[in-house]
């Protein structure tokens, strides 16, 4: 059953092959066996889920199922899950249970989803490796001496080790894309609005964005109609309709525009990754796309301005851990003073730290100009560069990844090399446009991941663009070996 | 521009982060170094740039002044380190 | 060298929203300790805020009213540091683009002139909770009840030179607000909050002196005196040759002593910046011109009308203008009484005197304004004189006569009050009185001509007495001396 896609599960499910129950404990048995070898969870929901599953058995009889009633998926750990440990990967709020869920997870409770557990990812979402998990870092299912990437690193090898068919994650910087290209499935980053950001504890407010991560993007569009909309309690959140996602899928490609950024193409990239990015390319043309060159002329100024932009506003976010109303309270202090700086030394870990140092460093006074508002100015050439590029094309396409997973520890202590693998996903963050990253082969035996970046609002297109593929390719269907 | 002991020191006091003495000087380099990295930003000249806080400078949405909240405290402080009648305890704050 | 006390105020004011400026929760005071701190209130992970359309619309409102530029786009900002009342650990507050720009208002000086006081800006964030230091074994309680609370935040220019100006700025904002309507501006519960920024400077100088700001002033009169306090304090150490430390004093009002209180946040490195959660705020000219059709007489204008329609002198007619209850509570006893400056006399004597004996706000007066005009109107054509005016007000009051219509009438025929005007009855009891006061009429007789008037008090007060008050105070007195001086002949 572990090897049914979503939209499989969701087709048994309704024509009765299986119950939900059956389903569900069937997935918890083999997440209970299984995950010793990824870590990839870090509370399974044994009872709440089994609960879901019954109710939602009972909607299928009762003739009154939306899609994904009964199906069983998985959220990072990052949204709040009312009665659940929410933990975001931090000592910080290890004893935190939610007491309310977030518009998300209360989505997926409406649609009938069935909540398997919380997945690991790096702490407060700060990270590309997952490495910086309290909870230890979760591997990767192709080779578990290596990283599945980060920041939802757990809800991608949960997804690769065919744990659970979908699950949430979480792209600030690309959370959910750095990490599907490096387990090898597909990931979508929505356009910053599409999908709530009530209870979904921030890192950086104005990147931060939930998206699905699946194996395929006909799932991803299953799960994307059940978390877009719009939402009075975010602010930030778009008043807009939601088109089905599933609606366009099949759309033919004839006469797609691509645009090839040359600044994603040159530099420090794995050949391999490269070779395998052109052959996608070539399979598009195939599909009746043509690829033009453009240039994306700021893309190295990305990683400065989000490494200011985010740490800046995760500074201020972060500073409500303080002991005070919930999480983590230091021992026996002595005062007022030494509540926080214990509580918040001790209960964050190092990545946190620094960047919350970086963060508070750049909006200080006398430094505010220099850093935070220049990182807001570059932020807007950075989207200038793809209003123009969209000018010409409907799609823009590249690696996602300079380079396939690398091992545990290998870049650990070197943040500013951790920081430079992101270099291809961050400035869609910037810009708040859709993205997508699906597997289109491997380098040294590790899955590939190809970008797709849409225009604002155009997760359907992406999602037709990525299923075309998926149709006449199988690069999705690759699993590792002992799975 | 590179930041020396006392400034990593202050930068942990305004942030309200307890660090070890010994890890000062890794924290003062993993500083300097991504300071060194976002410093690439100062080569560009973008006098004529509006910043830009929202991607896509969006406007605040009003909410209508409806009490919608009830009473929760029970559940909210049920996560609290410390309560007595209803209320958070801290270190005693002196004004 | 004379010296120059020069005045700026940060007044803090609660807008009346039901729910808080960023969350659904309510804003009623006195509630059972954080029963009314929602999720959002206690930043639990993953909340976010969502701005209250009446918290704009009255920050508009009283923008409009003191005649301000106001912002078409407003931005919220973090105002970063760590205190256990401020939950987020940084409060939504406004910095470069306040909702209210650049403003005044005019105040009546105690010379009879009137000043410009300048408003620098105003602008909308949220309150903080509340710590409370009594005893829980060695710890502090915090009540978040209050976090999230809107407040206007109204700055003014340094333009104040002494405690009277600052007090009668103070109280002109409070008038404002109140009318309007968007705050009820009771200092007790800290609906209106006022620092006071206090600097000395040598007369004809151009730069200001180094300033302190005075917190905790919970009413107009602990306002004054601390001011008072603080000028004379900042004198003494400069003419000893000392130098003002920049700092925050806390006044107690109870004790009367001020203290330097430890400062918040040392480095005071708030790391202002734009709020990514909520964003810029936009309004157009049609949402300000809706806005302004709403806008109620306010004191200025009030003032000018009550002089005209009224005939009020300038000093009544600012004295009953000021708030909305009163002028409200004047105008419908001078409707009922036909008589303006009555009216003007009994709100601002007798009723106001009452008030504060029982500390009393006019909306709770337990004599309504229908009752008093009706009382008054019994004056005005003489079925009752002012003395025994006083015993109705007394009895109304106490709540005889009831709550109704008629209350006063009733109570004037209860205690037979009705004022006797028939002059033969008048006669006959000052008959009575001069035939039982013979040595005082040997008196009044023995007087000077030009002396005998004071005399008649006498007089008067026994036939007012015989006549237990009723008797018509105009005829007594005229007719008392036409038969005294008779005597006299």
């Amino acid at each position: 059953m572990h090897n049914k896609t979503l939209a499989e599960l969701a087709q048994g499910l309704a024509n009765g092959a299986f119950s939900s129950v059956e389903l569900t404990q069937s997935l918890l048995d083999r997440i209970t066996t299984e995950d010793s070898r990824y870590n990839s969870f870090i509370s399974i929901t044994h009872a709440q889920a089994l609960a879901q599953a019954e109710a939602a058995d009972v909607r299928i009889k009762a003739g009154d199922a939306a899609p994904l009633t009964g199906v069983p998926i998985a959220h990072k750990d990052i949204f709040c899950t009312d009665g659940v440990r929410t933990s975001c990967g931090s000592k910080m709020l290890d004893n935190f249970i939610a007491p309310y869920n977030a518009t998300v997870i209360e989505a997926f409770n409406r649609a009938g989803a069935v909540n398997l557990g919380k997945t690991n990812m790096d702490e407060f979402a700060m990270g590309s490796s997952n490495e910086s998990s309290f909870y230890g870092p979760a591997l990767n299912p192709w080779d578990t001496d290596r990283v599945p990437g980060g920041s939802s690193g757990g809800s991608a090898a949960a997804v690769a080790a065919r744990l659970v068919p979908a699950a949430t994650g979480t792209d600030t910087g690309g959370s959910i894309r750095q990490p599907a290209a490096l387990t090898g499935i597909t990931g979508l980053k929505p356009t910053y609005g599409r999908v709530s950001r009530y209870g979904m504890i921030a890192f950086a407010s104005s990147l931060d964005q939930g998206g699905p991560m699946a194996r395929t993007a006909e799932d991803c569009a299953l799960m994307l109609n059940v978390m877009a909309g719009f939402d009075p309690k975010d602010s930030t959140s778009i008043e807009r309709d939601v088109p089905d996602y599933s609606a366009d899928l099949d759309k033919p490609l004839d006469g797609l525009k691509i645009g090839l950024p040359k600044e994603y193409f040159s530099g420090d990239i794995d050949p391999e990754i490269q070779s395998a990015v052109q052959d996608a390319i070539k399979q598009y043309e195939a599909l009746g796309a043509t690829v033009k060159e453009i240039s994306l002329p700021n893309t190295q100024l990305c990683i400065p301005a989000y490494y200011i932009i985010a740490p800046a506003e995760a500074s201020s976010n972060l500073s409500r851990f303080d002991g005070v109303r919930y999480g983590y309270r230091c021992e026996d202090p002595q005062d007022l003073e030494d509540l926080y700086k214990r509580t918040r030394g001790e209960g964050f870990g190092d990545e946190v730290k620094r960047r919350i140092m970086i963060g508070t460093y750049a909006l200080s006074a006398g430094y505010y100009d220099a850093y935070y508002l220049k990182a807001q100015r570059i932020r807007r050439l950075i989207q200038q560069d793809f209003v123009a590029a969209f000018n010409d094309v409907d799609v823009i396409m590249g690696p996602t990844t300079p380079h396939p997973a690398f091992k545990i520890g290998e870049k650990t202590n070197d943040p500013v090399a951790m920081y430079l693998e992101d270099i291809f996903t961050i400035s869609v963050n910037l810009a708040g446009l859709p993205g997508m990253s699906i597997p289109v082969g491997f380098a040294n035996g590790l899955p590939v991941g190809l970008q797709l970046i849409g225009k604002h609002f155009d997760e359907a297109r992406l999602l037709n663009i990525a299923h075309k593929f998926q149709q006449a390719t199988d690069w999705h269907t690759k699993a590792p070996s002992d799975v | 521009m590179s930041l020396d002991r006392s400034e990593v020191e202050k930068i942990a006091h305004l942030a309200r982060l307890q660090i070890n003495e010994s890890d000062i000087p890794e924290y003062a380099d993993n500083l300097n170094n991504i300071l060194a990295l976002v410093d690439q930003m100062q080569q560009v000249d973008t006098s004529a740039v509006e910043p830009m806080a929202n991607p896509l400078d969006a406007v605040q949405r009003l909410r209508p002044d409806a009490v919608t909240e009830t009473d929760q405290r029970e559940n909210l402080q049920a996560n609290a380190p410390a309560t007595e009648d209803g209320l958070f305890l801290v270190p005693k704050v002196i004004e | 060298m004379e010296w120059e006390t020069v005045i700026g105020l940060e007044i803090h004011c609660q807008l009346a929203t039901d729910s808080k400026i960023f969350s659904g929760a309510s804003t009623a005071f006195g509630a059972e300790p954080n029963t009314q701190a929602c999720a959002v209130d206690l930043a639990l992970p993953g909340t976010l805020p969502v701005f209250n359309d009446n918290a704009l619309k009255m920050a508009v409102k009283f923008g409009l009213a003191i005649d301000a530029q106001i912002g078409k786009k407003s931005v919220f900002a973090r105002k970063n540091y760590f205190y256990p009342d401020l939950p987020k650990g940084y409060q939504t507050s406004q910095m470069d683009d306040p909702i209210v720009g650049i403003g005044h208002v005019d105040i009546q000086l105690k010379d009879g002139t009137t000043k410009r006081v300048g408003v620098t800006r105003a602008h909308l964030e949220e309150d903080a909770g509340k710590s409370l230091h009594e005893d829980y074994h060695g710890m502090t309680g915090i009540d978040l009840n209050r976090a999230g609370t809107p407040l206007l935040e109204i700055v003014s220019e340094p333009d104040m030179r002494s405690a009277e100006e600052a007090v009668a700025y103070a109280k002109k904002i409070h008038s404002i607000v109140t009318n309007l309507g968007i705050s009820d501006g009771d200092m007790s519960q800290g609906s209106f909050r006022c620092d006071v920024n206090v600097s000395l400077r040598y007369k004809g100088e151009e730069e200001f002196g180094t300033r302190t700001e005075t917190k905790n002033l919970n009413s107009f009169k602990f306002m004054e005196d601390a001011i008072k306090l603080e000028v004379e304090r900042q004198m003494d150490i400069l003419e000893d040759g000392g130098e003002i430390t920049q700092e925050t004093r806390l006044y107690n009002g109870d004790t009367k002593v001020a203290r330097s209180m430890r400062s918040k946040e040392e480095a005071n490195d708030y790391r202002y910046f734009p709020c990514p959660d909520l964003l810029p705020v936009m309004i157009d000219d049609d949402f300000i011109d809706a806005i302004r059709a709403t806008l109620p007489e306010l004191p200025d204008a009030r003032h000018q009308r009550f002089m005209e329609q009224y005939g009020l002198s300038d000093y009544d007619a600012g004295v009953l203008s000021g708030y909305s209850d009163t002028a409200a509570y004047f105008e419908t006893a001078t409707e009922q009484c036909d008589d303006a400056k009555l009216a003007a006399n009994w709100v601002m004597g007798e009723l106001s005197k009452h008030l504060n004996s029982n500390s009393l706000e006019i909306a709770d007066s337990p004599v309504s304004a229908e009752q008093l005009g009706q009382l008054l109107a019994r004056i005005k054509d003489d079925t009752i004189n002012g003395k025994a005016a006083k015993q109705v007000f007394e009895a109304l009051w106490k709540g005889e006569g009831g709550n109704g219509e008629g209350a006063a009438d009733a109570i004037i025929e209860a205690k037979g009050l009705k004022q006797v005007t028939d002059s033969g009855a008048i006669e006959a009891m000052i008959d009575e009185v001069i035939a039982a006061a013979t040595p005082q009429v040997e008196q009044y007789k023995a007087a000077e001509p030009e002396k005998r008037g004071k005399m008649l008090g006498f007089f008067m007060g026994k036939v007012m007495q015989a006549s237990k008050g009723t008797a018509n105070p105009g005829q007594v007195n005229k007719l008392l001396k036409t038969k005294l001086d008779a005597l006299c002949d």
